[in-house]
Order: C-alpha cells, then structure tokens, then sequence
C-alpha cells in the first residue's frame, strides 16, 4: 500500500513471536496532540503483556482509527500521525485505502524463529534479529528470564546490527545441563557462543545474572566486549532477594508463580495470566527446577550474590539502568560501578525496566550506541 | 510311603515351623469362633479353620518377596505368609494399631511388605492381581511368583477364566490355588461345578492342573513345590486344586443346615490336618510329640495374648475417616 | 516446541515415560497389535494408533493383551503393588461393565483398605465422547462414574498440552488415574514441548478470561465454548471459561474464584446430566458461592439418552457453541436467538 507523503502509519506492534493480535486499552493522547519520536501514545494489550505504543516519528496525532477495547491483527492500522499541515482529506483517503487493502500477516509466516547452536557440546537456543553492519549484539537475560524478556527491545535494536538474544543453559529452550552452575561456567557459554557464531566482539547487554555475565565477560576478555549495558544488574553488590529466587524455584502453581513475578514489577497489572503460564510452563519441564536450585545455590547462596567481580579496572563504555521501584536487586547497587559509566534511574519502573519502561530504555541504548560511533 | 518321603525333604524346623503355622491359623480361628459369639467382633468373619495345610504348604515354599492374592477366608494365608497375628487380630477388632489400623477388618488383611496382596471381599478378585504380579516380577527380571488362593465358587467367576488365560498367554510366574471346601457360600460345588475336579480346566488354559488331598500337608507342599519351582524356572502358570472341608460356616453366625449331619465331626476324626501330620511325622520319628504339645502350649497363650490385647487396644481416632485415601491429592 | 496431535503428545509422554523409567509397562487390546500374528508386530499401536512406533523402541515394556478386560485391568493393580507402573488400555470406556470391579472394588480401595501400606501406582488410559458414528457402546463419557471413587483420580485434558503434560504427572503419580482421551481431539494440533514436563493433577486452566459469566467446560467441551465465547464477545458478553483438566482431584478453587467474580455460571459437559460433573460443579457453586450468583447457575449437557447411531441424532447429542451461548445468555437475562 501506499504511505502518503508526511504521513506515518500507527500500528500494531508484534511484540514476540506468538503475537497475532493485540487488543486497545486505552489512548494515552488525544486526537491533536503533538508527538515527538518514541513518545507513548496507546495502551496495547497483548496475550502476554501490556505496553505502551510509542511514536515512531514526530508529528500530531490525527487520527484514533483503532476504538479502546477493539482487537487489532498485528499490523493493522492504530492511528495515523502526520504534519499539522497535510490536509484532512489525505489523511482519510489513506485510512480508507489502507483498511481495504490491508491484509493480516499469517500466523506462521515471517519472523525469526529460535534457532540452536552447539556451545561445549550442549544445546543452547537463541534468537537472531537483524542484518546490519553495527557490531553485533548480546542480550543476556537474568535468573529465570529466557529471551522473551527482550520481547520489546530486541527489533529496535536491531535497525543497524544483528542482535542476538541468548538463553542461557538451563533457561528458555537450552540445554538443562547447568554444569558446574556458577558465574564462571555461564560466562564459558556467552564466550563459547561468541566463538560459535563467528563474533569476535560485540557489545554485550544483560539484565540482572546476566549483567553479572556480561560484566564479568568484559574483565576476563576486554578484546571481546565492544560495550556494556547493565540493567538491573546483579554483581555489583552482595544484597539480592533471596526470598524471591527461593519462592521462584520453589513455585509450581501459578497462584504461587504470580505472587513471585509480581516481585519483578512496579506495575502489578504487568504480570497477566498469559506471562504466569509462559512461566510455569517452562518451570514445568524435566531439569528446570534442578538446574535453577543448583544455579542459585552457587550464585546466590544463603540469600546473597557470591560474586561481585571488581569491574573498577573495565574501560569499554557502559550503561547502568535501573528501576527505582527494583525489588530484587536494590537500586544502590547502580552507584558502584566505574566513574565513567552513564547512570539511568527510572521512576515507577521495578526489576524488569526493558520490559515495564521499554520505551525508555530503547531511547537509552540507542543513545548510548550512537554515542560510541561504531 | 509318599508323606514320608515328602516330610524327609524338610529339616527338622522346618517340620516345626509347618506345624507351629497351622497350629497358630487353628488357634486363631477357633478362638474368634468363640469371641465373636460374644457379640465382641464387629463384622463379617470367614473362618480358614480345617484349611490349614494349603495355607502353610504353599506358603513352605515362598519368600518374602513373593505375593499371594487372598479370598474373603483369607486368615490363614496371611498368618501363614507372615503377617503379624496380633496385629491381625487387633485388625479384626477394628483397632488402630490392627494390621490395617482398623480400615480393612477381617476381609481386608493385607500386609504388601510381607507380599500378602490381601483377603479380597470380592469373590475371584485376587487372581487378576497375580497376574500383575507375575508381569511385575518377568518385567523387573526377578525369580519371584505369585500365587492366588480362590474357592470353588470363586473358581466359576469370569476373572478366574480370564486370569488363567491372560498367564497362560504371556507365561506368567503364577500359581493359581483353588481350595475345593465343597460350598460356595451353601451350595455345593456338586451342584454348581457340576462336581468336576476343577483342575480339569487347567487343561483348557494351556497349563499342567492337579488335584491333591488338601487336608494332607505333605501332599499340597510336594504339589505346590513342583509348581512353584516350574513358574521360578520361566515354565509358565499351574493350577492346583486343593480338596478340603471347612470346619465353620461360611461366615460365623452360618447355621449350616445345607450340610450332612456329622460331616464335619467325621471329618475332624479321619481327616484333620494337624493330627495326620502330628502322626506321620511322629511315626517317621522326625519329630517328637513333646515339642509339638510345646508348640501347642506356646500357641496357645500366644492367642490369648492376642485376644487379650486387641479387646484392650485403642480404636482409631476420628481423624482416621479420610486418611490414606490417596497417596497424595 | 513442535505442532503436534493430541494423539502424538500421548505417544510422546508414553515414550518419554518409558525411556526415563524402565518399570513403565504398556499393555492393552491390540496396543502392539500383530503379537503372534504370521504378518508384522506393531502392525495397529492400539485400535486408533496412539501407541505406534513404541514396540519398536521399547519391546520389552509394551504387551498385547487377550480381550480380558477383568483380567489385564487387575493386573495392571496388582503390578502397581509389585513394582511397576502399569499403563494399561481400557480401549473404550464403555467397557468399564467388564472390569469396573478391578478398578473400583480393587485398586482404587488398596491404600485405604489396607491401612496406608499400599502403593498402586497405575494409569488407565480411555477413550470417551461421542461424535464418530460409535453408537450407544462406543461413545458414553463416563467420568463421573469414575470421579465418584474415592481412591481414583480422573483426568480429561482438552489439548495436547495438555494431554502430555498430565499424562506424564499421571504416570508419576502413586495413585491410580484414570485417563481420558476424547476420541474426536486425537486429531488437533497444538504446541507442545519437546520435553518431558508434568502438570499437577487438580489444576484447573483458565482458557479464557471474562467478567461477565464464567464457563466449566470438559475435555472437547471446551473448544464448544471458546466458539461460543467468540460469539457472545461480538454481542459484548465476556465469559471466562475455566477447564478443570482433572476431575478428581477438582480445583473448585479456581472454579469459586472465577464465579465470585462473574456471578454466572454455565457448564458444558458431553456426560449425560443425572448425577453428573456438570450437576456436581452446579450444585457446588450453589453451596459455596450462593452470595455471589446473580443468575441460576445452568447446564448445558447430553440428555438424559445413550448416544444414538445417526448422524442426524448424534449431531443433536452433544452440546454445540449455539446451545452454550444459549445458556450463558440465559443467565445475562438475554432472550436466546433464534
């Protein structure tokens, strides 16, 4: 179809690979309102999660096409933002055309799918996003995370470089098989994925465990590590909550597994029926729980974090993000990390920022890119 | 002479043992025919008395680990498989502390760590469970057997049929016990097996089927070790048909006006099992009859120690109503 | 992850069983199917196909049986109490008449009976529903039958998730459990684990969420009402529709929530209705969430008649989307379309 000079299309996003459609809570701005880029314009609802859809250009939103409450196939037409100027009538003909021609995607065509590689004779499953000439990128998730914790942000990293979201062994679809379990051991992995892939460096990222990974990656192998992004991060001090990893593990019943994963956000809403399932579903199968106990038992043993690797000596340049509401790992822990890492505390945003403050955070490691010039 | 020869393959405490066993199951049986003419025993109770030597000539022959399936007249497979008399008898008084803490009663006498599957209130319930056992143990690789005990009316239920038929085709390690006492409930096999030997049928299944002198131990125990020994050896399923005669009723109140008067005293006289091996294994000089008159004595006073505590002993609490329905739920 | 049947995700939980624990036995009618036979062994996998292809890995843990109901279903109990855990074939469960005793009488009862001493550790696999032209012996659904034995567990999952994931708990499970695979779902796809992974017996799925009226629905009767809630949601009627995936233990927690919340409530169940889940979970709601009922709660069930033959019969017989969304608007104080 057609995209009309001035005018950008508002639409549903995907977020993550099973979403087909999303359904609208509620406008966050009216019908005339000036927009700038990336700033929050409608309350979407998926199966999984609730966010905000974020304009993709500066502009005036004229028109609401979607009504609050109405289901959208991923893709459909949400609103159309465009210059003051470009007159009501262009703006109409574009909605009508774009409603008679528009077509929603099948539900098993595109996307990336999951794919596995091999790393130390263990299977480990990842995710592959984008094409670009950019150094690649890591995302490591954090203790019970998979790569969906990167529903939001993986696709608007991946404009300029291939973005890869890693799930951890014993995690998401990988291998069961923790090995030794400890911090030293999944940092081989991340290494070992590197070497798997072909990435000589690559700016790593991590929330919470995976910070501590991608932290601990830079110190052993600086050569490698092209940036650091740490949301969230666990090993930059000894607190953790422990009472959250024990009642994680301990969770099999999705009662027990909601009030758990609320711990994770500021907004209770955020933890819907469709993310608990995700959740047990995957705490369900044979050798999670085993591989979880043995993986907090060496890295948060008796409620505290056993590592806290001395990142004082680390150069690459690096990016702290943290919720101010964080839960599981205190937010304190932002101010011990070197002089020259940019520092990011968001408000009403709990453990899992790139999920609850996507928005933010995208704008943030974009910005943190663009600032390194690669 | 056969018994002689049968009794010379056992030592001297085996002797002991088989008579101490039959002599418990007597006392124990004689003993609640008398206690629950007192109105004391709650329930139904079957009595095994007359029916000793099956019971303790099988049982010879197994360990531990091997299974039985019991009827509702099933005391005496279970004192003689090893299960705990008193705790048996606190069972059949409902208590706590009875082999089941009170839930099952006579009917129900299970012990699985002493491979007593349990008395069975269903009449032919027990011959499917030995199948299972037989596949249980030709699965895990083991040399165990099972053996099920059913009457001669339990012999013309469609279970019985099916059991012998599933062992035969998958050559299960089962022995398939049918103690012939005459009656089913009051009427006579000579009515409703047409008076048949009952081992005839065996034939029909594919399996060797004999019929012994249930009231002669040595009999049963040669019978039931040649069988046990086949099924140990990979040989498939047996059926052995045990003619006898109960002592009691069907169950204890059983005034017992369908049987011939004096049948049973005739019995008692010519046939009894405790006295006709007391005389052989006395006459074989194998045994003296002061230690049997010992055994009895030691038996004796075993009972009303049984008797004695079980009337004493706690009944289960409230709390007992819903427990042990499930293993978890 | 794979798309898989529902048939394929009992096959895989079987094998997966079989390959993790070498005391799971398989044995029923035909379940090899061709033991003795002058032509190939494996030739049926059981008379739908469930259990094809698991001679082939495990011949020494999967056993034809002689049509003897009575007597492999009792063995199955009493290899529970020696050691294994026997998963045995009650091909349809219409023929529960020729072995219920076994099941009943016998393994549902050790445990109590006997004081606690006992462990039955067994599945009985089933077939229930009508829809194939199976006629009045080959199309009942029995559960409540089943689920009125203290000493059972009764499961009836509705999606291959489902089927795996409970048929692996069910196989881990001490107790025995009866299973029930609704012939008609054999074929639906859903996505499914690679994995072995277990789902707790006495967990009810919320399939759906709503506000308006809350929808129990069993085993293929909730397809029935996810059909119907489409409807309703276009006619503004949101109903949350809760799939109790076990019988026995029932999770009227979950039940009570979502009704403590809608005020409705509907159940769908292919049973016939005396005495059954559907009049069960109705009369519970009544007793334990009387206060919160805006509406009388209704069922949507077969009659009160065995499955008939004809297709024009049996298409009458089991409830359809249109006699559900009936039903939950009758408890909106709706007229039903006509």
């Amino acid at each position: 179809m057609s995209e009309a000079t001035g005018l950008t299309k508002l639409g549903m996003p995907k977020w993550g690979l099973s979403m087909t459609e999303g359904t609208v809570v509620q406008w966050l701005v009216e019908e005339g309102a000036e927009l700038g880029k990336g700033d929050e314009v409608v309350e979407v609802e998926s199966e999984k999660i609730n966010n905000a859809v974020e304009s993709p250009a500066p502009g005036v939103l004229r028109r609401q096409v979607a009504k609050e409450g109405e289901v959208l196939p991923v893709g459909g037409l949400l609103g159309v933002i465009a210059d003051a100027s470009v007159p009501d009538e262009d703006i109409d003909a574009y909605v009508q055309e774009f409603q008679a021609t528009f077509v929603p995607e099948e539900e098993e065509a595109g996307g990336p799918e999951p794919e596995t590689v091999e790393v130390g004779g263990k299977n480990i499953q990842y995710l592959k996003m984008g094409e670009g000439e950019g150094v690649p990128l890591l995302l490591l998730h954090g203790f019970g995370g998979d790569i969906n914790i990167w529903v939001f942000n993986q696709e608007a990293l991946a404009a300029e470089r291939t973005v890869y979201a890693i799930d951890l062994p014993g995690h998401g679809g990988s291998t069961k098989d923790v090995g030794e379990g400890d911090l030293v051991s999944l940092v081989d992995v991340v290494e070992g994925f590197m070497d798997a892939m072909g990435i000589e460096k690559a700016h790593v990222f991590g929330h919470s465990m995976g910070g501590a990974i991608a932290g601990s990656l830079a110190i052993k192998h600086p050569e490698r590590v092209q940036s650091l992004a740490l949301i969230a991060s666990a090993g930059l001090g000894e607190e953790i909550n422990g009472e959250y990893i024990e009642s994680f593990i301990a969770a099999n019943r999705r009662k027990e597994m909601k009030s758990a994963l609320g711990l994770l956000f500021a907004d209770q809403d955020l933890v819907n029926r469709q993310l608990v399932n995700d959740v047990i579903k995957f705490k369900r199968l044979d050798g999670v729980d085993e591989a979880l106990r043995k993986t907090a038992n060496k890295l948060f043993p008796g409620g505290k974090q056993a590592d806290v690797p001395d990142l004082s000596n680390v150069e690459v340049p690096m990016l702290v993000v943290w919720g101010r509401e964080d839960q599981i790992v205190p937010v304190s822990h932002s101010e011990n990390v070197p002089g020259h890492a940019r520092v990011e505390i968001l408000d009403d945003t709990g453990h899992m920022p790139q999920m609850e403050a996507a928005g933010q955070v995208n704008r943030l490691i974009g910005e943190f890119l663009d600032s390194q010039d690669d | 002479m056969t018994e002689v020869a049968g009794a010379k393959e056992l030592s001297k405490e085996e002797l002991l043992d088989a008579y101490r066993t039959m002599r418990t199951i007597r006392d124990f049986e004689e003993r609640l025919h008398e206690e629950f003419a007192t109105g004391e025993i709650p329930g139904f109770v079957h009595l095994y008395a007359g029916e000793e030597a099956i019971a303790a000539g099988f049982m010879a022959h197994l360990d531990e680990d091997d299974y039985i399936a019991s009827t509702h007249r099933g005391h005496g497979h279970a004192i003689a498989k090893g299960c705990d008399p008193k705790a048996m008898m606190f069972e059949i008084y409902g208590k706590q502390d009875g082999l089941c803490h009170g839930k099952g009663g006579s009917m129900h006498i299970a012990d699985l760590d002493k491979g007593m599957l349990g008395a069975n209130g269903i009449v032919g319930g027990g011959p499917p469970l030995v199948c299972g056992v037989g596949l249980s143990a030709r699965t895990r690789g083991t040399n165990q057997v099972a053996v099920s005990f059913t009457g001669d009316g339990g012999a013309n239920q469609g279970t019985v049929f099916e059991s012998l038929n599933l062992a035969s085709a998958w050559d299960l390690p089962c022995i398939f016990v049918i103690e012939n006492n005459g009656y089913a409930e009051a009427t006579a096999q000579a009515f409703s097996s047409k008076g048949i030997d009952i081992a005839k049928r065996a034939d029909g299944f594919s399996m060797p089927g004999v019929v012994v002198d249930g009231h002669d131990f040595f009999a049963v125990y040669e019978a039931a070790g040649e069988a046990i020994r086949r099924a140990r050896e990979g040989g498939g399923p047996s059926m052995i048909e045990c003619k006898v005669n109960r002592y009691f009723g069907h169950f204890e109140g059983d005034a017992q006006t369908y049987r011939a008067a004096n049948e049973v005293e005739e019995v008692r006289k010519e046939k009894d099992c405790l006295m006709l091996f007391r005389r052989r294994v006395t006459s074989a000089g194998l045994v003296k009859e002061s230690e049997l008159d010992q055994i009895d004595e030691e038996v004796k006073n075993y009972i009303d120690e049984c008797v004695r505590e079980a009337k004493a002993a706690p009944e289960p609490t409230p709390e007992h109503l819903v427990t042990d329905v499930y293993a978890s739920y | 992850m794979a798309r898989i049947t529902y048939m394929q995700a009992i096959n895989d939980a079987l094998a997966q069983e079989m390959e993790r624990d070498e005391t799971v036995v398989v044995f029923g009618e035909d379940n090899v199917g061709g033991t003795g036979s002058p032509g190939e062994m494996d030739a049926w996998g059981g008379v739908m196909g469930v259990t094809k292809g698991l001679y082939g890995k495990f011949p020494n843990q999967i056993f034809d049986t002689p049509i003897s109901e009575s007597a492999f279903i009792g063995a199955a109990a009493g290899a529970a109490c020696s050691g294994l855990r026997p998963v045995a074939e009650l091909m349809f469960v219409d023929f529960m008449g020729v072995c219920f005793d076994q099941i009943f009488n016998q393994a549902a009862k050790f445990k109590y009976m006997f004081g606690g001493k006992a462990k039955t550790p067994m599945v009985i696999r089933t077939m229930y529903g009508a829809g194939i032209r199976a006629a009045s012996q080959h199309s009942q659904a029995l559960y409540p039958l089943f689920t009125h034995i203290p000493g059972l567990k009764v499961v009836v999952p509705s999606t291959p998730y489902d089927a795996k994931g409970l048929m692996i708990a069910s196989i881990r499970d001490d107790d025995p459990v009866i299973f029930f695979e609704n012939k008609v779902l054999y074929a639906v796809e859903g996505e499914v684990p690679d994995e072995a992974y277990a789902i707790p017996l006495g967990e009810a799925e919320i399939v759906r969420e709503g506000d308006d009226v809350t929808i129990v629905a069993i085993g293929r009767m909730v397809s029935m009402a996810e059909q119907a809630a489409a409807d309703l949601s276009s006619d503004g009627i949101e109903v949350e529709i809760v799939d109790p995936r076990t019988l026995s233990p029932l999770d009227t927690d979950t039940i009570y929530e979502s009704v403590e919340n809608t005020g409705r409530l509907v159940v769908v169940d292919e049973a016939n209705p005396r005495c059954s889940m559907a009049s069960d979970i109705a009369s519970l709601v009544a007793q334990n969430c009387f206060e919160h009922l805006k509406a009388a709660p209704q069922m949507v069930t077969a009659p009160h008649a065995p499955p008939p033959f004809s297709p024009s019969l049996e298409d009458l017989y089991v409830p359809d989307p249109e006699k559900v969304a009936d039903a939950v608007r009758k408890t909106v104080g709706q007229g039903v379309a006509s």
